[in-house]
């Protein structure tokens, strides 16, 4: 590296920590709707139940596959036996909802108080018969969407290592699917091998809404390329094999633990690419997917910008307008990578945690992306202290905050527009097909003052913020 | 361990930072892992506040669970003492801080030499109190923790205000309809003039605590909120408080005259007859209701009423007694107050159901099939299941119960919002009865399902199942974009590849 390239580096800082996110056990929330035969049981206090409870709003009335194990007095002081706690708790379970798997999550408090359940869960599985996942996804190690990876690195130890032999059985199905469809699915198996190229078994992790998984599935069928599985599956019983030498890729950002899972235990080899967000990310993917397999992608030049063609209006909505991170989901590098490649300015990064191996190409492409779009490189702050991201929000006065639900009502009050981070988890954002729907929510508020605009209503509170 | 899909009533904390937060200019530091925040979400987000919560966390993270919290609270206290100069900093412990057992007390002490505001340990222990007991004893932690400090200083006011007057005890932030009810309660005491001394905590500042001797009398609202602290003033001061709830015509009526009671015996000489006449026959329309031939046809109509215990019982006692509504069974989740509650209301209905278990509660009302029920959110949803109507009444509340327009459910004007919510909870089950009965307004279907019969274009089996994952209220949409974008490009099938390729082109 020369002297002169040195300013031209990202700039990684790290402050106190003092933020505000979600608890990581929130990803029960998407994860139980994504495993259909799962169980999420959550051990923990009140404190975590009344966290979940109203989270997850109107979701919590739906009969959710999710339940607190509330810890009382008698189990902090060891009166109560855990092993014969969680088995009372986990039969019921079993009687009421006869789930393919029973998925623990690990709290705050399981670990001060060293509940072992690493330990307990083995015997316990054998004991009631249904396979039981640990994940221990706690506020003292992990931030929000990091849940989400320390149950699929769990998960992953309990893929099967070797496709059942069951090529016969699997004819079998195929027979009655044959007969459901009088002989048309015929045709469409014979002609979907000989569109895909020979290549070694790949395998996708992350959780994505199903729709979004076709979408990339389908993109990645245009190259010839077949995905063997998608970690997780829509039920447990249906997790993807994964043999010694497979490929592996990772759709978001936050999944480093399932990466580093998937490479030493499963001895995967993964593909390091940008993440499938916004068009540029979904074709730096596809193409580094391609690099490995050898293949040359087709069609990808022109695909890019016909969607670009359609996003035109959303984007000259915030050309030239600038946009600052507080940091609470690990999707922020990727989320701005793609605004600066709209025409944004990026003032600052906020990130719970950065791991600067498994984001290597996607740090790459940012850098990459701020050099061709004469951007700034913008700074990124790891473990981010709120009230010092505000005094600089107020120094700095960007156009957009993308923040927590904390704090934007109050700097809307402010006159200062915000977006609400937590939108971009729950929304489908991945792939060429979803960059408008990203766009959709990054506009929102721009859109909304244009609407707006005379009323003279900025600013709706009395003194200058105290805060 | 105890299997819970869902509670009432929250964690200790919560109760600890709605009171901190209800004062102006205290700050709460929780000491908690990163997460345990989430109070300044549902504050921002519920009652729409333009104003940053003051609540920050102290992390407790690895470091602090492999050496102890050491510098860090004390640090993290003096900093925001620094940074925004608050009357009080309430250090809050969770239940994460309640199994490590540090010495919180100590960091008080220790940051208290340094801070220029008063600092202080809420004393509340997560795995005994839940977040109506914690609010209750903080409250009364802060009150006295001002009176005392008062005292030492000499600086406690001598006697009583010329004019009667009243210390109106426990509105709170995220409390239900606090903010309404309190308007209600200033407007009522001004009706029978007398003067509001202190109003805590809600917007108070803690400065004004000492001030509180000089009242006539403490009115505590809400049965869960704030008796402890008008004990603390009656055996200290010897200040007469009264806890009846204005909630309905009756109750309301029975409030003024214990108001009444109370000051003339410190030489007042008011007589509120007149005034609870005229407000009960002509201002408040709740009484010529119960006359009207609308309440009439109520006569006898089941209903059954769960809540906190304020609210549930009042309730019951304005369906029983004040509109002839049967009520087949009243509960509360205020187990630790059951008492008091069973005593209000076995007159007035046939049982007394006291549980924290949703699922007992849910199987109680598919029991009795009542024509209405009136409950928290969680009930409201069993009614939506079971196809009856419910009232929202007390909390666990979404963010359609902080109302922006004016719903208070006490004093007079209470009287008339709470008719409007009985009456239209009836007779909207009423309607839907009726509308079923005579098959609907509209026979018609809106949309068509499935394929259409005349559409020249097959949607494939994938495209098909594509189509079913799109929302049911635009799916009528997409599929007309869908159909049209293939039609234009001459494509015979509808596959999932077609129908992601017209979203991209059309953004159906």
């Amino acid at each position: 590296m020369t002297v002169a390239q040195q300013p031209e580096a990202l700039n990684f800082e790290c402050e106190t920590g003092n933020y505000h996110t979600f608890c990581p056990i929130s990803c029960v929330a998407w994860l139980y709707q994504k495993i259909e035969d799962s169980f999420f049981l959550v051990i923990g206090t009140k404190t975590c139940g009344y966290f979940l409870q109203n989270a997850m709003g109107v979701m919590i009335f739906a009969e959710p596959r999710y339940a607190m194990a509330e810890l009382e007095e008698g189990d902090i002081s060891a009166q109560l036996n855990d092993y014969e706690e969680l088995k009372r708790l986990c039969l019921q379970i079993k009687r009421d909802r006869n789930p393919s798997v029973i998925v623990w999550i690990g709290t705050c408090t399981t670990e001060i108080i060293k509940t072992d359940l690493e330990g307990l869960a083995p015997k316990l599985e054998s004991e009631i018969g249904i396979p039981i996942v640990v994940a221990r996804a706690n506020g003292l190690d992990y931030a929000f969407t990091q849940g989400e990876d320390t149950v699929l690195a769990a998960m992953a130890n309990r893929c099967p290592d070797k496709a059942p032999v069951a090529e016969t059985e699997k004819n079998e199905r195929n027979a009655i699917a044959k007969l459901l469809n009088f002989g048309k699915k015929k045709e469409d198996v014979a002609q979907d091998e000989s569109e895909y190229v020979n290549h070694t078994p790949l395998v996708l992790f992350g959780s994505l809404p199903d729709p979004v998984v076709t979408q990339l599935t389908l993109e990645l069928k245009k190259q010839g390329i077949k995905v063997s599985g998608w970690l997780p599956a829509k039920r447990f019983t249906e997790l993807p094999v994964l043999e010694e030498g497979y490929y592996v890729a990772g759709v978001n950002p936050f999944l480093s633990r399932t990466a580093t899972t998937l490479m030493r235990r499963r001895k995967c080899k993964l593909i390091g690419a940008p993440f499938p967000i916004g068009p540029d990310g979904t074709r730096a993917w596809i193409e580094k997917i391609c690099s490995v397999f050898g293949i040359t992608p087709k069609g990808l030049d022109e695909r890019e910008a016909q969607i670009w063609a359609g996003l035109e209006d959303y984007v000259k909505l915030i050309r030239g307008k600038s946009v600052f991170f507080m940091g609470d989901n690990l999707l922020e590098v990727s989320q701005a990578r793609f605004l600066i490649r709209c025409g944004m300015t990026v003032h600052e990064i906020g990130i719970p945690y950065m791991d600067k191996r498994y984001q290597a190409a996607e740090l790459a492409l940012l850098e990459k992306t701020c050099q061709e779009m004469n951007s700034p490189l913008p700074r990124i702050v790891e473990k981010p202290d709120n009230y010092n991201q505000l005094q600089r929000i107020y120094a700095l006065k960007p156009d957009l905050v993308i923040t927590g639900m904390a704090h934007a009502n109050p700097l809307e009050a402010r006159g200062i527009n915000t977006k609400w981070s937590v939108e971009f988890t729950f929304a489908q954002i991945h792939g060429f097909t979803n960059a408008r729907d990203m766009l959709e929510l990054v506009t929102r508020p721009l859109r909304r003052n244009n609407n707006l605009k005379d009323l003279g209503w900025d600013k709706l509170v009395r003194e200058e913020a105290k805060i | 361990m105890k299997l819970a899909y869902w509670m009432y009533a929250g964690p200790a904390h919560i109760g600890t930072l709605r009171i901190a937060t209800s004062f102006k200019n205290v700050h709460a530091i929780m000491h908690a892992p990163i997460g345990d925040d989430y109070f300044n979400v549902m504050r921002s987000m519920l009652s729409r506040e333009r104003d940053f919560t003051p609540v920050t966390t102290s992390v407790v993270d690895r470091n602090v669970l492999a050496r102890g919290s050491q510098e860090k609270v004390v640090d993290n206290i003096i900093r925001k003492d620094a940074e925004e100069h608050p009357d009080l900093i309430v250090l809050t412990p969770t239940c994460t801080s309640s199994i490590l057992q540090e010495d919180l007390h100590n960091f008080v002490e220790r940051s208290q030499l340094e801070a220029k505001g008063d600092v202080m340990l809420a004393d509340v222990n997560h795995y005994r109190y839940n977040e109506l007991q914690a609010a209750d004893r903080t409250l009364d932690q802060i009150v006295q923790y001002y009176i005392e400090k008062a005292r030492r200083r000499g600086e406690l006011p001598e006697g009583k205000t010329e004019k009667p007057s009243v210390n109106i005890i426990g509105t709170t932030t995220l409390g239900f309809h606090n903010n309404h009810d309190c308007t209600e309660l200033k407007r009522l005491m001004a009706d029978l003039g007398i003067e509001i001394n202190t109003l805590i905590p809600e917007g108070a500042s803690v400065n004004d605590l000492k001030k509180m001797p000089k009242a006539w009398f403490n009115l505590v609202p809400y049965r869960e909120l704030g008796l402890t602290t008008a004990r603390y003033l009656e055996e200290q001061f010897g200040t007469p408080y009264v806890d009846i709830t204005p909630m309905g015509v009756v109750e309301t009526a029975r409030c003024i005259r214990k108001i009444q009671q109370v000051i003339n015996a410190q030489g007042a000489e008011v007589d509120y007859e007149n005034f609870i006449n005229e407000q009960t026959l002509y201002v408040s329309q709740a009484a010529w209701f119960s006359r009207s031939i609308d309440c009439q046809n109520l006569t006898g109509k089941k209903a059954v009423v769960f809540g906190d215990n304020t609210h549930a019982a009042a309730i019951t006692k304005i369906l029983a007694r004040e509109m002839g509504i049967h009520v087949v069974w009243a509960g509360t989740y205020c187990k630790y107050d059951a008492d008091w509650f069973r005593e209000q209301v076995s007159e007035y209905c046939d049982e007394v159901l006291i549980s924290e278990d949703h699922g007992e509660i849910g199987d109680a009302i598919a029991r009795v099939e009542p024509s209405a029920i009136f409950g928290t959110q969680m009930e409201r949803h069993v009614g939506k299941r079971l196809d009856i109507p419910c009232g929202v009444i007390a909390a666990p509340i979404h963010v359609q119960n902080f109302p922006i327009g004016y719903k208070p459910f006490m004093g007079y004007e209470g009287t008339n919002q709470i008719t409007d919510l009985i009456y239209n909870s009836f007779t909207l089950g009423m309607e839907d009865h009726l509308l079923e009965i005579f098959g609907g307004h509209d026979t018609k279907e809106v949309i068509t399902r499935g394929i259409s019969a005349d559409s020249d274009l097959n949607w494939t089996k994938d495209g098909q199942a594509e189509l079913n994952k799109i929302p049911g209220f635009v799916r009528g949409k997409v599929k007309r974009n869908t159909e049209k974008f293939a039609r234009d490009r001459g494509f015979k099938e509808i596959n999932a590849e077609v129908l992601y390729a017209a979203k991209e082109s059309v953004g159906a």
